[in-house]
């Protein structure tokens, strides 16, 4: 296979093609007549998808990134069309790619209505998700992020429900005003570190102190945490998810989502390492990631309509992202990544599996279905493998990342840990009663008697989701070890230089930390203000180090090509002494 | 899969990753005890290969009543006349046809361990890296050690008689393949769960029986009742999984490994500084164990599981599954011994779900129910046994509880197969299972009766059956425990020991009622169901007949010494016991080190010996005495029986007000404030602020907007005023 | 010459002011700003004998947008009238809100 990749010169077209290929679907689609849209765009994203997959062979687990082209996009402000892929990416782009084919196909019957536009705007989706996922230059990933909010919120506000208008508003308005702080952060990280470009690298080298690093993070954050959601960020989600379109419903919870989590592991943590070891900063979060996790999982319970319910459980599983991924340890952030895999792929298949029923019934009333196991048995099969998947069942795909985000979380917060691991009682106190309700009771609804089978169309569209489920749940050994060296390389950036900072609190406020449950804010807001207060200004010799890291840094970035050097970590960056 | 074990199986070793090392230096020395496990892994894979065939085939035929369903035909319209279609016929070949071949891939591999002498437990595998970090290593390979063989054995050997049983008594259901592909897959979990290299493994085992428990607890789906003592299961079995969750987070935390071997020898290194934590560990291992296991207080959903088919209530509610909660204190015995605590807690929870089931077991009219609360109080004994450092007794009493409670459940099976048969045929709508409903079968079904007068005289722990023993030997540990000169907690044992006395009694007492209810007395049947009712087809009652030799002879595995006089001398001393040594050596030394040897005799006085005779002249007196007394009486049918109960009699019915109080303390809470959750925090609170802030910026344009007249002249005049205002501002003073 | 130029300007402009803000008629509207145009055009030129040639570079740049004004507001001048059979501006509103 990788000689066969070699052949074509794989390396060098593919990530153009991630990018530009759906655009080039999109002009297809728009230059073609309506009628042939949905084939124009189906076999477009089927390219990308197939395409996408030799990255399983071609990308060499390392640090670092892989692949990588620049060239300058505005010489004027040093940005560059620059892109690259990381363990990290990896995975989220081969989510997307295999998304929208998905998607395109389970559209076949629910969009009627401008087609045209609607795939169109499909394919538009899909190359900024690519786009997010692949730019190392921030401008450009400032682009992409926003890109994807263009489509998404057509899509809603076309083709979705009764309140659609008040959906696409809530969710554009709310996601542009993260992403505007983030913007504003961005500048200034570019004009504080002078260097005149926006490349991932520059940004890195910028040399920030404590206070202004708290205060981007929070900028930075504030983007990410809507996105992903984060309670109490998430209420635009559900709102979202019940009007839009099942399309709309499954690119947003397998992919849109994954972007804030994303831009967690790929800027915060590295950018603003300081900020993010900070106590205070660190509480908060998992704070907020613990309280989504179980505060998600009691109000999906009571949900009457399915879809309401499946997009609360988002909230909770994204929950899990955030806790694993501010354990701040191997094993977390690993599993934070296999908790957003399987989770673009459960809950999308659960939206397929809701928008299939909607399709039949036009009611996503829970109620109003029962005993659907009688008169659909595929379906119902599905439907409890897409279930069990959900609630991290071992041997499906959820489990793995729960797994080990909730023993990364616990090597260093145990308490906390245990607070989140009563998310997998809640899982399952959300998740079968509704099962029950729908599959299984008695058949009592004449309507429902002659509720139809999966058509092959569909069983097309779900049998690819519910075997990564098991795949992934069974041999997740290949995912982890492409991922493990980027996580790796992380962690090492987070660890870089914040021992030096925060050395001085360390004792005082790690105590407090284990200390610390989920509601005291007036703790947090405490330990936060005395934190701040004893760090700034950094003290002296903190400038000699910085000075040193910023040259290893400039020397690691020509040395990016040396991949797949048998020390994780090592082929990137050179980074000082790890620090306990 | 790869074709056999690989390399690494000969050789005890620590880390897998390091096994081609351990292995060469293991290797001469360990020459004479070399044992190749004889395709370990294909006793795993069989069940699941048998469910892959029985699914596809459940899949086509219910997709086939499905088409029926829809074209307006009844629920249940699967025709089998003309012959059962293949998809009925094929599962009773696959289905227990896999078990079978398992058992004798088990006794095979049993054969070979027995001539072996293994000190160490050999790991075949690792097949695949499950989860691999660079902090973590997970291996997919079995563990073969004494334990995980005796487990091997009982799953596959009992599970194939309740498989072949199920041939007969699933016939006539329209899932007849869902049925068989669900016991496979059971099955194969439990064999994951027991045969499974590390706790994650078992993990796996353990959650993946959970399931298999809530899908044949909802077999019959399309019931309400039965669909929601599923999803209750499941629940309460997460409680008790979260606790395994955080166990292995503990230990792996603290060690650094979570596969068996790495984790016993470092436990003592790594917890011999802070028995708090290992405390910790074990307390969270029961807390897993007691859901699964149903003990008090998360026993409340095993009653209910009695809703799926009565064979699955043998296999997993009363031989297996359940018993995995004794199996993982058994496994984890090295963890448990460092914790005196925690074993109290597990000796005191297993007294207390013992006596408490017991008595609730008195008052239940339910054939089902009786076994099942019969069940959580035997499990109650193995979790003293365990808690008392007793492992070998804990497992021997889970095997042969696992060979007499499942011949019960089969003999009940029976006896409601054939009720219901029978109302079915006169079209009555009584309770088959209800036993004042009952009454008068020995006649009808004398092979049933036979065999479950057997089962219930082992239960009962009347000698020389299987019960004596094994339950004799929980009790007699229970005392001896109580007298062990280091035992800080010394009188709380003599309480469970007295405990453990009265429950036997009781034991005896419910036994003895539930048979007399069920074959003496007057027949409360109608003539016409009379007719009706008669002995199961051959292929039910064999494996009733196997099970019942078994229940008798199942005693001679463990015959203590000062016993052995009971059976003549015929029986192996202490076999069993031999057998588990290698397994529960490292807990003994742990526990006579810090304890010091257990007493001679119990907290009364008297040897084991004195005390057998005791409790055997004990159980046969009640045995006795009940069936003297309870075959008078004349029972009324459960339509006749409307006497308000009171007091006592009350809340045994109501099984001591468990499910109620659940209801008040946790079920309703959590849901009003999941409801609160929803409509104030989210809809009021966290909306409000979101909704204000778009409101507040409505606002701000609307008065903005009132400017906006649409007419440009007044729009050119308020330009003209502005570039005046300016310039005025500008030039003017 | 100043002296009488600028003054001048003024007075158009001022009178170009007046016009637009008072008339209603679309048509008279234009004029009126055409007006204002021309009188800034005076006073570029009168100024240029003074501050350099750029004024008067300046009002070729005013009349090309003027003229490309004129025929764009005329055009939509008359697309309004086609609609609304009149050019009185008080009578339309169709960009409020």
């Amino acid at each position: 296979m990788t000689s066969l990749l070699a052949s074509v010169a794989y390396e060098t077209w593919i990530l153009h093609f991630l990018v530009l290929g759906p655009v080039a679907g999109m002009i297809h689609v728009l230059a073609s007549p309506a009628e042939r849209a949905k084939r124009i765009a189906l076999g477009w994203s089927v390219a990308v998808f197939a395409a996408s997959t030799g990255l399983w062979w071609a990308f060499e687990p390392g640090a670092g990134f892989a692949f990588r082209f620049a060239t300058p996009w505005i010489s004027l402000w040093g940005v560059e069309y620059a892109l690259g892929l990381d363990g990290i990416s990896l995975f989220m782009v081969l989510l997307s790619t295999l998304t929208t084919p998905v998607v395109v196909l389970a559209s076949f019957r629910y969009v009627a209505t401008r087609q045209k536009a609607f795939y169109a705007l499909v394919m538009l989706l899909a190359a900024g998700v690519s786009g997010v996922f692949l730019a190392t230059d921030v401008f450009l990933f400032y682009v992409f992020f926003e890109l994807t909010l263009v489509p998404m919120y057509f899509i809603v506000g076309i083709w979705g429900g009764e309140r659609r208008i008040y959906a696409a508003v809530k969710f554009f308005l709310y996601t542009a005003l993260g992403s505007l702080l983030m913007l504003v952060a961005i500048l200034y990280v570019y004009f504080s570190a002078g260097t005149g470009s926006f490349s991932y690298e520059a940004f890195l080298a910028a040399d920030l102190t404590l206070t202004e690093q708290l205060w981007l993070f929070a900028a930075f954050a504030a983007a990410f945490a809507i996105k992903v959601p984060v309670f109490p960020l998430h209420t635009w989600l559900p709102d979202a998810h019940v009007e839009a379109p099942t399309p709309g419903s499954v690119v947003l919870a397998a992919v849109l989502l994954k972007i804030g989590a994303y831009g967690f592991l790929r800027f915060l943590l590295p950018l603003f390492p300081d900020a993010v070891q900070h106590p205070a900063v660190t509480a908060t979060m998992l704070a907020l990631g613990t309280a989504g996790i179980v505060y998600a999982a009691w109000v999906a319970a009571v949900q009457p309509d399915a879809k309401k319910l499946v997009a609360y459980t988002s909230v909770a599983h994204m929950g899990f992202v955030v806790v694993g991924v501010f354990a701040l340890t191997v094993n977390g952030l690993q599993g934070g990544l296999m908790v957003m895999l399987s989770h673009g792929v459960s809950t999308g298949a659960l939206f397929l599996l809701l928008g299939m029923m909607y399709e039949r019934r036009h009611t996503r009333r829970i109620e109003d279905f029962g005993g659907l196991a009688r008169v659909a048995p595929l379906f119902s099969t599905a439907f409890v493998i897409t279930a069990l998947a959900s609630i991290g069942l071992p041997g499906t795909s959820g489990f793995v990342g729960e797994f080990l985000a909730l023993l990364g979380l616990f090597e260093r917060h145990p308490v906390v840990a245990a607070v989140a691991a009563t998310g997998v009682i809640f899982a399952a106190y959300y998740m079968l009663p509704m099962v029950q309700k729908i599959l299984f009771n008695e058949l009592d609804k004449p309507e429902n008697r002659s509720f139809p089978d999966l058509s092959r169309r569909e069983a097309v569209v779900l049998a690819p989701l519910v075997a990564l489920m098991i795949w992934v749940g069974v041999h997740p050994a290949p995912f982890l070890e492409r991922m493990g060296p980027s996580v790796e390389a992380v962690l090492e950036q987070v660890d870089r230089d914040a021992g030096v900072l925060l050395e001085a609190v360390e004792p005082g406020v790690g105590a407090a930390l284990e200390q610390v449950e989920p509601g005291t804010g007036a703790v947090l807001e405490q330990v936060s203000q005395s934190a701040i207060g004893a760090v700034s200004p950094p003290p002296a010799s903190d400038d000699i180090a910085r000075a040193a890291e910023r040259d290893a840094t400039a020397t690691g970035n020509t040395g990016q090509a040396s991949r797949g050097a048998a020390e994780p970590g090592a082929g990137g960056r050179e980074t000082p002494e790890r620090r306990p | 899969m790869p074709s056999s074990s690989s390399s690494g199986a000969t050789a005890p070793f620590a880390d897998p990753a390091s096994s081609a090392l351990s292995e060469a230096a293991a290797l001469p020395v360990q020459q004479a005890a070399v044992w190749e496990p004889f395709l370990p892994w294909m006793v795993v894979l069989l069940p699941l290969l048998g469910f892959v065939a029985n699914g596809l085939l459940a899949l086509v035929s219910a997709t086939r009543s499905a088409a029926a369903v829809r074209a307006g035909g009844t629920e249940d319209s699967l025709s089998l006349d003309g012959g059962r279609p293949r998809t009925h016929r094929w599962p009773t070949y696959i289905g227990p046809g896999v078990m079978i071949a398992a058992f004798l891939l088990a006794i095979v591999n049993f054969a070979g361990m027995l001539g072996a002498d293994l000190h160490e437990p050999v790991v075949a595998g690792p097949y695949w890296t499950w989860l691999a970090t660079s902090s973590l290593r997970i291996d997919v390979a079995l563990h073969l050690d004494q334990l995980s063989m005796i487990m091997m054995l009982v799953v596959t050997g009992v599970g194939s008689l309740i498989h072949v049983f199920s041939v007969g008594y699933m016939r006539d259901d329209p899932g007849y393949p869902r049925y068989f592909a669900y016991l496979n897959l059971f099955v194969f979990f439990m064999l994951v769960l027991v045969l499974g290299a590390g706790y994650p493994l078992m993990f796996v085992g353990w959650e993946g029986v959970g399931l298999c428990s809530y899908l044949l607890i909802g077999y019959w789906f399309a019931d309400r009742e039965k669909a929601d003592a599923g999803k209750k299961a499941f629940i309460v079995n997460r409680i008790g999984d979260f606790g395994f969750l955080l166990a292995m987070f503990l230990l792996f935390d603290n060690i650094g490994a979570l596969d068996f071997v790495s984790v016993f020898e470092g436990a003592e290194a790594a917890f011999s500084d802070n028995r708090a934590l290992v405390t910790t560990a074990t307390l969270l291992f029961m807390l897993g164990a007691a859901g699964k296991s149903a003990q008090v207080p998360l026993h409340v959903w095993l009653p209910d599981a009695m809703a799926g088919p009565t064979p699955v209530s043998a296999l997993i509610h009363a031989a297996t599954m359940v018993t995995a909660g004794v199996y993982v204190i058994a496994r984890s015995s090295a963890l448990f011994a460092l914790a005196p605590a925690s074993q109290a807690v597990v000796a005191g929870i297993g007294a207390l779900t013992a006596l408490l089931a017991a008595t609730i077991a008195l008052r239940q009219y339910d054939i089902k129910k009786v076994l099942a609360y019969s069940t959580v109080s035997q499990l109650g004994f193995m979790f003293l046994a365990a808690g008392v450092g007793a492992y070998t007794a804990a497992v021997f009493h889970l095997v042969t509880h696992a060979f007499f409670k499942a011949l019960l459940f089969l003999g009940a099976g029976a006896v409601i197969h054939s009720l219901h048969h029978a109302f079915h045929e006169t079209g009555s709508k009584a309770d088959a299972q209800d036993m004042r409903n009952m009454g008068g079968l020995r006649a009808k079904m004398p092979v049933t009766w036979a065999v479950m007068g057997i089962a219930t005289l082992a239960i009962a722990g009347v000698w020389p059956l299987a019960g004596f023993f094994s339950k004799d030997e929980i009790i007699w540990y229970a005392g001896a425990w109580a007298g062990a000169p280091g035992n800080a907690n010394g009188s709380w044992y003599v309480v469970f020991w007295v405990v453990a006395l009265a429950t036997a009694l009781l034991t005896a007492f419910y036994m003895t009622r539930l048979m007399v209810m069920t074959f003496h007395g007057r027949s409360r049947l109608g003539d016409a169901e009379q007719r009706h009712v008669h002995d199961s087809p051959w292929v039910m009652r064999a494996p009733l007949i196997v099970l019942a030799v078994l229940s008798v002879a199942g005693g001679l595995l463990n015959v203590p010494e000062s016993l052995r006089v009971l059976v003549f001398g015929a029986a192996p001393f202490e076999w069993l016991h031999h057998w588990l040594e290698p397994v529960t050596h490292a807990a003994a030394e742990i526990q006579v080190a810090g304890m010091g040897e257990a007493a001679h005799q119990s907290p009364v006085g008297g040897g084991e010996l004195t005390w057998a005779l005791i409790s055997t002249v004990a159980a046969l007196a009640v045995v006795g005495g009940a069936f003297a007394v309870l075959r008078k009486r004349l029972y009324r049918t459960a339509a006749e029986d409307a006497d308000p109960r009171t007091g006592l009699a009350l809340a045994l019915e109501r099984k001591w007000y468990f499910d109620e109080a659940y209801d008040r303390a946790v079920v309703r809470p959590v849901l009003a404030l999941s409801r609160w959750c929803w409509k104030i925090v989210d809809g009021i609170v966290i909306d409000g602020f979101v909704n204000l802030a778009a409101a507040l910026a409505r606002l701000a344009g609307w008065t903005t907007s009132l400017f906006h007249t649409g007419q440009v002249n007044t729009y050119a005049f308020v330009l003209a005023l502005g570039v005046l205002a300016v310039l005025g501002a500008v030039y003017l003073p | 010459m100043l002296t009488y130029a600028l003054p001048l300007s003024a007075a158009l402009f001022a009178i170009g002011t007046l016009g637009v803000v008072v008339r209603r008629n679309a048509i008279v509207m234009f004029l009126c700003i055409e007006l204002q145009l021309n009188a800034v055009n005076l006073a570029f030129v009168a100024l240029s004998r003074q501050v350099g040639i750029e004024g008067q570079l300046f009002v070729f740049f005013v009349m090309t947008v003027a003229a490309a004004e004129a025929a764009v507001g005329l055009a939509i001048i008359i697309a309004v009238f086609r609609h609304q059979r009149t050019v009185q501006v008080d009578r339309f509103n169709l960009l409020r809100w």
